[in-house]
């Protein structure tokens, strides 16, 4: 587990929240599963209703909490069950990623895809790319942050 | 509805150096609609300087409370509670409620976190115009219902300039509003009521007489 964790870049794996549309994305990594696909464990998924629930609140929160790397994947475009929600998600992504550029966390890290349910070795490739991201662009930057100030903190720093 | 925009976050940041602990107060009126002030922007916003603050290596702890309005005292004071250990109040709503803030509670440091911009309606999702200049005494019924004090570039009130060129405003790449109000007037049959002359508006009545003021006894309950 001591591998897993965030913020140590000597011994940093990532953790990436996916949020994963259950109409196309969820039932993608299903289909890997059945297939045997190999993904890294580094991706979380989180199922939702429609990409287009995703909200740039939970998006910030996911990075604040701790995530090294955020994707939200959805149907392919014209090809959302509620018809426009996929559309309003990469508008989403994009104003989120915009602000995550200026706080300092780096828009790299967060990503919109797009896929269908029968994309199930699109669905490992696209876990495997974002994780190569994430390695490449190393820990979250909060966590690194927070990990200094608390190893300040022991050291009787006031800071 | 009043329109407002957030302000960067270059300006909040320095209107909150030297601060830890901020109450980030939302707006449930106008800038809720206008997509700028709501909950969802106050929890944006909030997550926003808290991320940032993280990585200047200077914490920032925030509470997060939307009202229904800011411009009423009986929301407002629902605010009272939430000030022990706050170091300064960064309110989301138009100018109206940032001050209304800073008057109730004169003990605390109140700063804004939007630019209010103007009187408007929703044109669409995103896209939002200008429609009243508070003038304080409405030409509408001599117009057509298109206002020539805020949507002509001069406030002409007796027909366009010279700078009306194929109904465009030379100002701005807008409609000329008395093109607007030409075409409106035309289709309803009602252009002979153009050609009266409007006389000097009393424009005491508007911003140039100062901060305006309204009483109306018959729904006061004290007093």
């Amino acid at each position: 587990m001591e591998k897993r964790e965030s913020g140590k870049t000597e011994s940093f794996y990532p953790k990436i929240i996916a949020f994963c549309c259950y109409y196309c994305a969820y039932s993608a990594a299903d289909l890997a599963g059945s297939l045997r696909l190999q993904y890294p464990p580094a991706v979380r998924m989180i199922e939702q209703p429609c990409s287009g629930k995703v909200d740039i609140r939970l998006l910030l929160q996911a990075f604040e909490d701790g995530a090294d790397g955020v994707y939200v994947a959805g149907c392919m475009e014209g090809d959302c069950h509620f018809l426009k929600g996929n559309i309003r998600a990469k508008k989403r992504v994009n104003a989120a990623k915009k602000i995550l550029d200026k706080v300092g966390v780096g828009g790299e890290r967060l990503e919109m895809f797009n896929l269908s349910g029968s994309m199930g070795p699109r669905f490992a490739e696209i876990a495997n790319e974002m994780t190569e991201r994430i390695l490449r662009l190393g820990p979250n930057p909060l966590n690194t942050a927070r990990a200094e100030r608390a190893t300040k903190g022991e050291e009787g720093d006031p800071k | 509805m009043i329109v407002a925009e957030a302000k960067t976050l270059e300006e909040i940041l320095e209107s909150l150096q030297g601060m830890s602990k901020v109450l980030v107060v939302g707006c449930g009126g106008c800038v809720s609609v206008c997509l700028a002030g709501g909950e969802k922007e106050t929890g944006i916003l909030a997550s926003t300087l808290r991320m940032k603050r993280e990585l200047m290596g200077d914490p920032l702890e925030t509470v997060e409370e939307t009202l229904t309005r800011q411009c009423d005292p009986e929301y407002v004071q629902q605010l009272a509670k939430k000030l022990e250990g706050i170091d300064c109040i960064l309110s989301l709503a138009c100018g109206v409620g940032v001050q209304f803030l800073a008057e109730q509670f004169p003990q605390t440091w109140v700063v804004p976190a939007l630019n209010t911009l103007f009187a408007g309606a929703t044109m669409e999702h995103g896209l939002w115009e200008e429609r009243c200049g508070l003038c304080g005494e409405c030409v509408l019924a001599r117009t057509g219902g298109v206002c020539p004090v805020i949507r002509c570039a001069k406030s002409l009130l007796n027909g366009p300039c010279g700078g009306s060129q194929n109904g465009k405003c030379e100002v701005k790449p807008n409609e000329c509003a008395w093109q607007l109000i030409y075409n409106r007037m035309s289709e309803l049959g009602r252009v002979e009521l153009l050609l009266e002359v409007a006389g000097a508006k009393d424009w005491s009545k508007s911003r140039d007489g100062g901060p305006r003021k309204m009483v109306r006894e018959d729904v006061k309950i004290d007093g």
